[in-house]
């Protein structure tokens, strides 16, 4: 059923359209973006209800047959990451209205936040290389606006920034796209695939270079990753919520694709070069956490070391590492949120992000602490949360394709993560307050609680009932590992046609 | 005329990328206008330039008479420049409001700006946003005149 591809588009497109018309009524509008992003969970699990049982769902725009028109595709990654939006949209729309303020809902945070869910979920489907620039610009444009908003001084100097590079990016992957044009007459992922294969290796490979540093930007892998710890800690904790659930899984996603499907031709060159990346990703993102004292900082750097990860599930190439990538995505899109939605209630409760003028809430606000704890030995990797998994199967895919160097960077930057978090969970909960508490606010936190217990429950099930989302994962990477799939379910009966 | 216009495209970009290395954040936008026509006119040429009709199919007919001209790259370039331009436009305005508040387009002064008076704004001053941190403004710094702007930074 194609209204099932479409929907995850259409919803959050219409209601950002309905929440601009009713921009003045905020309590309203709070409600109504409530029962959207809930809408959008349910479409969410439908669709990978649907992509599981049948296989890969493909829906034509306008009905133009597959190299012409715009092919919308959805196979189980694809379903998988609509799916996340899906939850993380919800998680975060209940945070923020309690977390945004009067002043930033007047300037339209609410509908802002729908259009990026918008572009997150088309750049998720799209079977279009040219579609999917359209929804990396409508997604960025919607986040410069809600990094942006409010304009003080700290978001104004890291917007500079995260705008300036994001939009060189996009230029160099409109260029990839307008050589691959060239080379190739088409930009149907699927009709690419199939004419890359016979096209000379050099002339592609040169290509893939330009995607792998177009999407490596938004990925934020070294060293392209210098904007995102400059513009992170600068907006509301639920737009950073937002920013690290999905926004550089929108990169990860597009470099899995592209190496997947298209550039397959060379991997002793490029998938050589993506482990590189991956080993130097995982290093200094955490050796930069290190030297952080602001807890936004830190989780911003770690960001990019866990990105670091999943490049490298990606790099080996194996049915084991793309599961291991796939899994990675999952929970660190879900932890790596949930810990910056605790840094703004720590925010709330303690009065600062600094670890020094932090204390003692260990004491005064047990729950929170166990929250902490609980994602934080996620984040680490300790069993048996959903880090865990993720860890063991990418090392373990590591240690089969004989990588070791590459297992051992992983093993390394593991240690310094737990190093890092047990910095924040000693400074901020078990040191005796430094001040007097502040004031308790007033109205209840409550809502803010609500949604990150419900993310940590999510990681402690994917922990404990680890095997159906492994299972769900090897049939997601053995479509990855056999794009043949991908480009019969899109192009249909005209496969047997020569390019 | 397809190599003329390759040679072009790559003096843009070259003219582009030399004005992105200046620090001055203004001249960095303008390199990257110049980037992005480049750009579009690889597309463009991309296509290959012919001579043909336009891709219409005459009234009565079911399938084109002439060799057509191919209207695909210039959809893609179209888009693509709408989005340019409303990208650009969004950093121009971004750009402004930066040296309205922090009183500089130097992109060095910036970032050591960053390091220097980090998370120094009026929210980190109130536990809460019920303390309506965010109805609070902060003073600006002398709005600057425009005249000044163009006889200092250009």
């Amino acid at each position: 059923m194609s209204w099932l591809l479409v929907l995850p588009i259409i919803i959050p497109l219409v209601t950002a359209a309905v929440l601009f018309a009713f921009g003045k009524r905020t309590e309203w509008q709070k409600n109504f973006s409530f029962a959207s992003t809930l809408f959008l969970l349910l479409t969410g699990i439908l669709l990978l209800v649907q992509v599981a049982k049948d296989g890969i769902l493909v829906a034509q725009m306008g009905s133009w047959r597959a190299p012409f028109g715009i092919s919308l595709v959805a196979d189980l990654l694809s379903a998988i990451m609509v799916l996340i939006t899906g939850v993380m949209g919800f998680a975060i729309a209940i945070y923020a209205r309690k977390d945004i303020g009067p002043r930033l809902e007047h300037l339209g945070f609410h509908p802002v936040y729908h259009v990026l869910l918008a572009g997150i979920n088309g750049a998720f489907i799209t079977g279009d290389l040219f579609n999917l620039y359209v929804w990396f610009e409508v997604l960025l444009i919607s986040s410069f606006v809600l990094l942006t908003l409010g304009g003080n001084k700290a978001q104004l100097k890291g917007g500079v920034h995260y705008v300036l590079i994001n939009l060189f990016s996009s230029l160099l992957f409109l260029t990839a796209i307008g050589i691959l044009y060239g080379l190739t007459g088409t930009l149907n992922m699927a009709d690419l695939a199939r004419q890359l294969a016979g096209l000379p290796a050099g002339l592609v490979t040169t290509v893939a270079i330009l995607f792998l540093i177009a999407f490596g930007v938004k990925a934020a892998v070294f060293p392209l990753f210098f904007w995102l710890p400059s513009s992170y800690h600068t907006p509301p904790m639920a737009t950073t919520a937002i920013f690290a659930a999905m926004l550089s899984k929108v990169g990860v996603y597009a470099l899995v694709r592209a190496f997947t499907l298209l550039f397959t031709q060379d991997p002793g060159y490029t998938h050589n070069l993506l482990a590189w990346i991956a080993a130097l990703t995982m290093f200094t993102g955490v050796l930069g956490a290190a030297a952080q004292t602001d807890i936004r900082k830190i989780l911003s750097f770690h960001s990019i070391s866990q990105i670091g990860y999943m490049i490298m599930g990606l790099a080996l190439f194996s049915s084991l590492g793309f599961i291991g990538a796939v899994f990675y995505i999952v929970h660190h899109s879900i932890v790596k949120a949930s810990l910056f939605l605790v840094a703004g209630l720590i925010k709330r409760e303690g009065g600062s992000f600094e670890l020094s003028e932090l204390g003692g809430l260990y004491k005064r606000k047990p729950l929170l602490a166990v929250l902490f704890l609980i994602l934080a030995f996620s984040l680490a990797g300790f069993p048996p949360l959903s880090g865990f998994w993720a860890k063991l199967i990418v090392i373990r895919a590591g240690l089969e394709a004989e990588a070791y160097w590459l297992v051992a960077v992983s093993l390394v930057v593991g240690l310094l993560t737990i190093y890092s978090m047990t910095k924040i969970w000693q400074a901020v909960f078990w040191k005796p307050a430094e001040s007097e508490p502040v004031k308790p606010v007033a109205g209840s936190l409550r809502p803010l609680y609500m949604p990150i217990a419900g993310l940590a429950l999510v990681t402690l099930m994917i922990g404990f009932f680890a095997q159906p989302f492994y299972v769900l994962a090897e049939s997601a990477a053995s479509q990855l590992l056999n794009s043949q799939l991908y480009i019969s379910s899109v192009l249909g009966d005209l496969i047997g046609a020569k390019p | 005329m397809e190599t003329a216009i390759i040679l072009l495209v790559g003096v843009l970009i070259s003219c582009g990328l030399y004005l992105m290395l200046e620090r001055n954040l203004l001249r960095f936008i303008f390199g990257l206008i110049l980037l992005s026509n480049g750009v579009n006119l690889l597309i463009m040429t991309a296509g290959r330039l012919t001579r043909a009709a336009p891709s219409l199919i005459p009234e009565g007919e079911y399938a084109p008479v002439a060799e057509l001209a191919n209207a695909l790259p210039q959809a893609l370039v179209l888009t693509a420049i709408v989005i340019g331009f409303g990208l650009t436009v969004f950093a121009l305005v971004l750009i402004l409001r930066a040296y309205e508040r922090l009183g500089t387009t130097d992109g060095d002064e910036l970032s050591q700006m960053i390091e220097g008076e980090d998370g120094d704004d009026t929210s980190s001053k109130f536990p809460s946003s019920q303390q309506a941190p965010d109805y609070i403004r902060e003073p600006k710094i002398n709005p600057p005149v425009l005249s000044q702007v163009r006889e200092s930074k250009l």
